[in-house]
């Protein structure tokens, strides 16, 4: 038997166990891409449009969302798709390539399958190839899709500029499918590789964020950066690629070694010896669940105030940006002074909490996992703790946690920013702003909740919610969407701070709205079957 | 307090249960009757019906009908004042992968109210478990360990017991029963899964045997062999003439002056008045063991159940 006996046969496991999620994840990512550039000519029937937007394009609000900005003098539909759609379709890839990779890797280990599987004829490193070959199958079929699919719905766009806007969504997708395999080698839990992942994502967006908002250095630290050096379209340039290249197979190659040295179901990081008996917090439901997710709102906390931090210390830099760009200049002397810092803040406030969701997301999506793993059988079946108080504790850790994490994210960014420009009141109103969005945290939180008491198996749909929700966020104003469907989002009616007028009424009636769905969900569960 | 609808003497009356799991059929009129300060068998074959039942009986599931009473109380509607009284260790005992067997012990008990600590201890050393492992490291025993020590430490009415001991080496399962033993002592009452015949043997005062949803059987053991046919082979005198016309005798082969053949219960009386009058040389006759009863119980089909009804 070699290391990798039996691959075969686990990729068409693979195969089976992801026949309608990869197809989704697929046409989930391209179909948005497509569907948003074929609204192009409609939005933007004319150059001097375009050229509006260009002019957009020096906010540094949009430099970090987007990207460096190239081709701004001559704007094209081309130049518009890959400055303003290739960063987040790269994240996107990314997002798929971790969580598939990590599903068949690490989560198959830590559920004891892996053992039956690797007791048959299958090598050591079957299962991680296999995982490998079919993300890696995943991330070429949907650059392959953009690819084909960009000149046939928009015809200005080149086959040329096309095939190599795929491709670097093909990159990225592939150095983050090589980094989770790494991930799910060290890390011993599933939720915690996903995690580690996640947030070199995250650091990778950050870099090119800084680097665009710079003089571009830092971008080339990121392989986010990468993908958009190729200035698809515009300069057409394919080396760019090679770094992402090499990194993937390094990373690969680490994957293999680390597999090598380690115990089946072991990580690297190991596991300290456990206590004896329970703190007095464990003590019921919220405890419990509290206790559950703490690794996991460490992680999220911890990644939100480097967040907020270096948010806060990029305001500043804005300033600068604005000041040395004219287009820029010109731009904001409309609306006032301090708008540039102001508009970037609360940008970013929105885009703290809309990604500050999925941790909310993903704490209140362990009710479901819990019950599927027969974790509340004893709980629920064998002591007085009803179901509706089991509920409430996840709830109110959940809650508690989105306070945590968006808070924190806002006051530390308030906070640096205050000190970088040294004026202490420009603190708060920052933080307001983080929290402000709070209720349409909750909003989301009520819909997951909601589904588990209805329709447990749907739960996932809350995903595709949040996705749809930032999808607007990010692109409504590029696509020109109709403001009802913007409206939709519940992040599009909370005041947006610094900068805004602060109102209550939207507020109130998110967080109401909120209430109703998490009490509609917890009656629904306490009448449905457990299990 | 619920509403008592049965009296004291009743822990579990369970009557006509039906349950659908989408369209595939669970339960079918189940019955089952299990009396304050017994220990109940609740045996059948795989997939018949037994963890359906009493996660019915935890309020996890809602029964489609048919009627359910624990303790005086509806298992559905009164869960959380039940849950006060009863101890559950299910078959599978999964755990939170990341807390400690203590603490899993510990947070079971004061969901039920506290725990005491002198009880938790012994447990812990008569059942040899290491508390202070992360759950994820533990063997199979061991986790089935952690739901005993947890069941048990807590002062309940009711034990309801799937399958606790599955995975428990020998050692471990003669500590079981001795904690059975004691509960029982102590007026508890325990309703308890198993596929270990010799465990349902030592322990059951009745038990209920469930096929297909449905019971097949209930009584104390002896009924049940009561029940059932008994083997008799003998050396005769004279011919074994006449023995074919009894009814209740059956697989009869006579070879010259001996016979063998299996006899109900209710046809022994006669079947031996007839071998007297022939005249006995020797006899031996052999209750059906516990397989050969359960295996009956369990294997036969539909149309051969009234044999035993
Ligand atoms: N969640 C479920 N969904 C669908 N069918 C189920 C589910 N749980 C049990 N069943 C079916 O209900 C029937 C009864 O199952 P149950 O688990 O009660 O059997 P059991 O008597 O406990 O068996 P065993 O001795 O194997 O534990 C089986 O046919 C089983 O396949
Ligand atoms: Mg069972």
């Amino acid at each position: 038997m070699t290391a990798l006996s039996g691959t075969g046969a686990l990729i068409r496991l693979v195969l089976r166990r992801d026949r309608v999620r990869i197809p989704v994840w697929v046409l989930g990512i391209a179909g948005t891409v497509l569907g948003s550039v074929s609204s192009f000519p409609a939005a933007y029937s004319d150059a001097a449009s375009r050229q509006a937007r260009a002019a957009l394009m020096n906010n540094p609000a949009t430099v970090i969302m987007t990207g460096p900005g190239y081709g701004l003098d001559h704007y094209t539909f081309g130049a518009m798709t890959a400055n303003e759609m290739g960063g987040l379709t790269a994240v996107a890839s990314a997002l798929m390539s971790i969580l598939l990779v990590v599903r068949h890797t690490r989560a198959e280990e830590e559920s004891g399958r892996g053992d039956l599987v690797r007791a048959a004829v299958v090598g050591r490193h079957a299962a991680t190839t296999a995982a490998l070959v079919v993300v890696l199958g995943a991330n070429v079929l949907l650059g392959a899709v953009i690819a084909a699919g960009l000149p046939t719905v928009l015809p200005a766009l080149g086959a040329a500029g096309s095939l190599l806007f795929g491709a670097s969504v093909t990159a990225v997708g592939a150095v983050f499918t090589g980094v989770a395999a790494v991930t799910a080698q060290v890390m011993e839990h599933s939720r915690a590789a996903t995690g580690s992942a996640g947030a070199l994502l995250a650091t990778a967006f950050a870099l090119r964020a800084a680097g665009d908002l710079g003089d571009g250095t830092l971008s080339w630290l990121s392989p986010i950066g990468w993908a958009q050096a190729t200035r698809a379209y515009v300069d057409g340039r394919w080396w760019p690629l090679l770094p992402a290249c090499a990194l993937t197979a390094l990373a690969v190659a680490a994957a293999y070694a680390l597999r090598a040295r380690r115990d089946e179901g072991a990580g690297l990081v190991r596991t300290r010896s456990a206590r004896t008996s329970a703190s007095a917090r464990l003590n019921g439901a919220f405890g419990l669940a509290l206790r559950l997710q703490r690794g996991l709102l460490a992680g999220w906390v911890l990644g939100f105030v480097v967040f907020g931090l270096f948010i806060g210390s990029m305001a500043d830099q804005a300033a600068s940006f604005v000041a040395e760009n004219e287009m820029a200049r010109r731009f904001f002397t409309r609306l006032g002074a301090g708008a540039a810092t102001d508009a970037l803040l609360a940008t970013y406030m929105s885009l703290m909490a809309m990604v500050g969701t999925g941790y909310a997301l993903q704490a209140v999506s362990l009710p479901r996992s819990e019950e599927t793993a027969g974790h509340v059988e004893p709980l629920l079946g064998g002591t007085p703790l009803n179901r509706p108080r089991w509920l409430v504790g996840h709830l109110a850790a959940t809650l508690l946690g989105s306070v945590l994490v968006v808070g924190l994210a806002g006051a530390s960014a308030g906070l640096m920013f205050a000190a970088t420009t040294g004026d202490v009141t420009a603190a708060a109103p920052v933080l307001l702003g983080a929290l402000a969005h709070l209720p349409a945290v909750w909003v989301l939180v009520g819909v997951a909740v909601a589904l588990f008491g209805l329709a447990p198996a749907a739960g996932g749909l809350v995903w595709a919610a949040l996705a749809g929700v930032v999808f607007v966020g990010t692109f409504g104003p590029l696509l020109r969407l109709p403001e009802w469907v913007s409206n939709l989002s519940p992040f599009a009616h909370t005041p947006r701070l610094p900068g805004a007028e602060f109102t209550t009424t939207p507020l109130v009636v998110l967080t109401v709205l909120a209430v109703g769905l998490m009490v509609v969900g917890t009656t629904a569960f306490s009448r449905r079957d457990v299990g | 307090m619920p509403t008592t609808t049965t009296d004291e003497s009743t822990a579990i009356a369970v009557s006509g249960l039906t349950k659908h799991y989408g369209r595939s059929r669970a339960l079918d009129g189940l019955d089952l009757g299990v009396r304050t300060g017994e220990v109940h068998g609740f045996l059948g074959p795989n997939g018949a019906g037994k963890t359906t039942t009493i996660r019915i009986l935890l309020g996890l599931l809602r029964a489609d009908s048919g009627s359910a009473h624990l303790l005086g109380g509806d298992p559905w509607r009164d869960a959380t004042s039940l849950h006060h009284r009863l101890a559950y260790v299910p078959g599978d005992v999964t755990l939170w992968p990341t807390l400690s067997g203590g603490e899993v012990i510990d947070l079971l008990g004061r969901l039920r109210g506290g725990i005491d600590p002198r009880r938790r201890a012994e447990l812990l050393d008569r059942f040899d478990l290491d508390p202070g492992k992360k759950a994820r490291t533990y063997s199979k025993g061991n986790r089935q360990k952690v739901g005993l020590v947890a069941a048990l430490a807590s002062d309940v009415e009711l034990l309801v017991l799937d399958e606790p001991t599955s995975g428990l080496d020998p050692l471990m399962e003669e500590a079981f029963r001795e904690c059975v033993r004691e509960e029982r002592r102590s007026g508890r009452t325990v309703l308890l899964s198993s596929h270990v015949l010799a465990e349902v043997e030592a322990l059951c005062d009745r038990v209920t045997i469930v096929r297909d949803g449905r019971t097949v059987e209930s009584g104390t053991l002896s009924e049940l062999r009561h029940l059932t046919r008994t083997s008799i082979s003998a050396e005769l005198a004279g011919t074994g003439d006449g023995l074919a016309e009894l009814s209740g005798v059956h697989d009869l082969s006579v070879d010259g002056d001996h016979v063998s053949c299996e006899v109900d219960s209710s046809a022994l009386d006669a079947v031996l008045r007839q071998l007297g009058s022939i005249g006995v040389r020797s006899l031996t006759s052999r209750p059906p063991t516990l397989e050969e009863l359960f295996l009956k119980h369990y294997e036969q089909s539909d149309g051969d159940r009234a044999v035993t009804r």
